[in-house]
């Protein structure tokens, strides 16, 4: 089997108590570690969209859309690998300021078009949407300055065009 | 024996005293309970009261002719369910307390689920206003059981009661069966509503498909026909579906042999001179080395487990796989299927069958009688220690493969699978994927209230069976006619047979010192014989399947040293097979 990657998962579910841990659980119980899960309505508000991002073999992923197929709440589940789409997250990351910092900082969140949220004498929140990579590439740099705190949304994705997710 | 005086019961109850009076057509949630159970056609529940499901069991107390079977143990009421459910091919039923109640019914349920076994549970739950507060008696069963039921559901109003049971059963029943569990808290039960029913069932995102693509079926018609070396392994989903007309009309129409999964035991007719048996770990050797060398394999309603694959790069090598299945998430799962077909086992069949067109294979029948002939089944019959292998063949031949089989798991229950041949489907029954010790016994007296008019026998070990015996007073006290053979080994015969081969023979913790089972019989009211020696087992199977009235306990002292072959060690292939030579 190949080497483990990120795939994501869609999964369109109907409201109902427990569906998240249904979801959840049956990822864990085949072994595989979720690297993150977004849920939220969608613009039918009795359901909902999941983004599931796992680490698993190519292979796989596809299985796993069977396999979440199966729950009763669930009414889609698509595997995107490879299909063209929209992935975004949403981070929230409060760093260390100094007076002396302070501009480089803003700098920083200038060039990843990030806002600046919050702002105290010794601390700064950037508020920065994009691909994971894009939040990955500012908290390395934002990272010398010491990240006190942090929040990521998870990704969530919809397939461009056209075509349902 | 004396039976013991019938106690008698039912001393007036106390009518019910609803707080307000009720409206017209009003009735509790546990009468909306019960009625819906009896639109669903439920005949017999399996259970054990409790504080929580006392309401229930108040509707219950005049609910004629819905019976009620109270077990020992909730692990009996749901491994009889699962019994009862495989030997008829209706919906089984049990039900439990709140708490440790439910959680008893746990490993059933997992059965259920592997087997893909249609029941459904029905559980009392703590009143809604302590849920979540750690209650006397609660748990968190519909979080405990969801990775184990195709559906569960905690029902927190009395009007929903009616939806939920004809969802739970409609789900159970259709698509892949299984497990749905139905958790009700006692304030529910005793909530006055006026139930409405219903026959609709509307639950969006679950569509079963039946049908199988018409273009894929004709590729496989297509790939049967031009094989050299065809085989089909069928599975327990051939059964699930009462799918064994058409796989017979598809054997008969191109003579293709046909290997099966211990599941799919008795799919086909297993003195039909196409039938190879059981393949697998302790299937026959000509099974796997047919499945071995063949270069078009039609799996239909199995799964590929890893007790009938081995190693998965040497299972069937050589072969273009057709894979029939109602769930499209097991086609692909183990084995990529070059021609995957998601449907019904018995409409897919029936396609395939009226297309069908015979390969000429008399070259590959000659092979495999050639592999038959020389490596059958085997074992040696002394005069002093009985082999549990000629128990089998011998109860094979007193019931000429007509009684409905149960076993219990281990070693009895794969030389089970070696010796009994069923002519019919479900008349072998076994708890195949989860493989539950203490399933046997219950299990064949869920099939004997199924099936009345059918003898049941089961089969199992010391081991297992002392695992669930104490419901022997439960067949006893409901007269259940069902002949019981323990294979007695004195060991978990399994377990000490993989110490023997694979650990050195150190065997820790798997010889047992057993209690007279004929004796232990007795004392429950029940009938006992042991035997000892070969020349009295024939007489003793025939006069335990003649016992009418109670359950009848035949306790064979077998050889201990006694293996079960040939063996595919775990995850290897079929050239690593340790034959019996």
């Amino acid at each position: 089997m190949s080497e483990p990657h990120s795939a994501t998962i869609s999964v369109l579910v109907r409201n109902a108590p427990g569906v998240l841990v249904r979801v959840a659980g049956l990822i864990r119980r085949r072994g595989v570690n979720i690297h993150s899960l977004s849920v939220g309505p969608t613009e039918d508000p009795s359901t909902s969209r999941m983004t599931i991002v796992v680490d698993t073999a190519p292979e796989r992923t596809e299985l796993f859309a069977k396999q979440l197929r199966k729950l009763v709440e669930v009414l889609r589940a698509t595997a995107i690998d490879g299909t063209p789409s929209v992935d975004r997250e949403l981070a929230l990351i409060k760093v260390n300021v100094t007076s002396g910092t302070r501009m480089e900082i803003m700098e920083i969140a200038s060039v990843f078009r990030a806002n600046i949220v919050d702002l105290t004498d010794r601390t700064m929140t950037i508020e920065v949407t994009g691909r994971t990579e894009k939040v990955d590439a500012i908290l390395t740099l934002l990272a010398r300055h010491g990240i006190r705190e942090m929040a990521r949304t998870g990704q969530v994705t919809l397939v461009r065009g056209p075509q349902n997710t | 024996m004396a039976r013991q005086a019938t106690v008698p019961l039912k001393p007036r109850a106390a009518p019910l005293k609803p707080r307000a009076a009720p409206r017209a057509g009003q009735v509790n949630g546990a009468q909306a309970l019960v009625e819906s159970l009896r639109r669903e056609g439920v005949r017999i529940i399996f259970g054990v009261p409790g504080g929580a499901s006392l309401p229930i069991y108040d509707a219950l107390y005049d609910a004629d002719p819905l019976r009620h079977i109270l077990v020992r143990h909730e692990q009996v009421a749901v491994h009889a369910a699962v019994g009862y459910a495989r030997a008829s091919g209706r919906v089984g039923v049990c039900t439990a307390t709140s708490g440790p109640g439910a959680t008893n019914l746990v490993t059933g349920i997992a059965d259920a689920i592997m087997d893909s076994v249609p029941i459904v549970a029905i559980t009392g739950q703590v009143p809604r206003e302590v849920i979540g507060n750690d209650a006397f008696q609660e748990a968190d069963v519909t979080g405990i059981t969801m990775p184990i039921t195709k559906f569960n559901m905690l029902v927190m109003s009395a009007s929903e009661i009616p939806q939920a049971v004809h969802q739970a059963f409609y789900l159970a029943r259709t698509g892949r069966p299984g497990p749905v569990l139905v958790d009700i808290p006692r304030d529910v039960s005793q909530e006055m509503c006026v139930p409405e029913f219903t026959d609709e069932v509307t639950i969006p995102g679950y569509r079963p498909i039946l049908e199988g693509a018409a273009n894929q079926i004709a590729a496989a018609v297509k790939a049967l026909a031009e094989a050299e070396r065809p085989v089909i392994c069928a599975g327990g989903g051939v059964i699930g579906s009462n799918a064994s007309p058409e796989l017979a009309a598809l054997v008969d129409g191109t003579g293709i042999p046909v290997v099966l999964t211990l599941m799919g035991k008795g799919a086909l007719d297993e003195l039909h001179p196409r039938c190879l048996g059981m393949l697998g770990m302790h299937g026959s050797a000509y099974a796997n080395w047919a499945v071995n060398g063949a270069d078009v394999l039609l799996v239909v309603g199995a799964r590929l487990d890893d007790r009938v694959t081995g190693r998965l790069e040497d299972f069937a090598p050589r072969a273009r796989i057709i894979h029939v299945d109602i769930d499209p998430a097991e086609i692909g799962k183990n084995k990529p299927a070059h021609i995957p077909i998601v449907g019904d086992a018995k409409r897919v069949l029936a396609v395939m069958a009226a297309q069908a067109r015979a390969p000429q294979i008399e070259s590959w029948w000659r092979l495999i009688t050639e592999w038959r002939v020389r490596h059958p089944f085997r074992y040696h019959q002394n005069d002093h220690r009985i082999s549990a292998q000629y128990v089998c063949d011998m109860l094979n031949k007193v019931t000429g493969g007509r009684a409905v089989a149960v076993t219990d798991v281990g070693q009895h229950q794969m030389w089970m699978a070696q010796w009994y041949r069923p002519r019919a489907p479900r008349h072998f029954i076994t708890s195949g994927g989860l493989g539950v010790m203490g399933f046997g016994f219950p299990a064949a007296m869920g099939a004997k209230f199924a099936c009345p008019d059918e003898t049941v026998v089961a089969v199992v070990g010391d081991g297992g069976f002392q695992m669930t015996l104490q419901d022997l007073a439960t067949a006893v006290e409901h007269g259940v006619s069902l002949a019981i053979v323990v294979l007695n080994n004195g060991a978990l015969g399994m377990v000490r047979q993989w110490q023997s081969m694979f650990y050195g023979g150190r065997f820790s913790a798997s010889l047992l010192r057993n209690p007279d089972f004929a004796r232990v019989a007795e004392a429950f009211g029940a009938r006992g014989i042991r035997v000892e020696r070969p020349e009295q087992v024939e007489g003793a199977l025939r006069a335990a399947l003649e016992t009418e009235g109670v359950p009848c306990v035949v306790d064979v002292i077998c050889d201990p040293a006694e293996n079960v072959l040939p063996m595919i060690p775990s995850g290897q292939s079929v050239a690593e097979m340790i034959l019996d030579e």
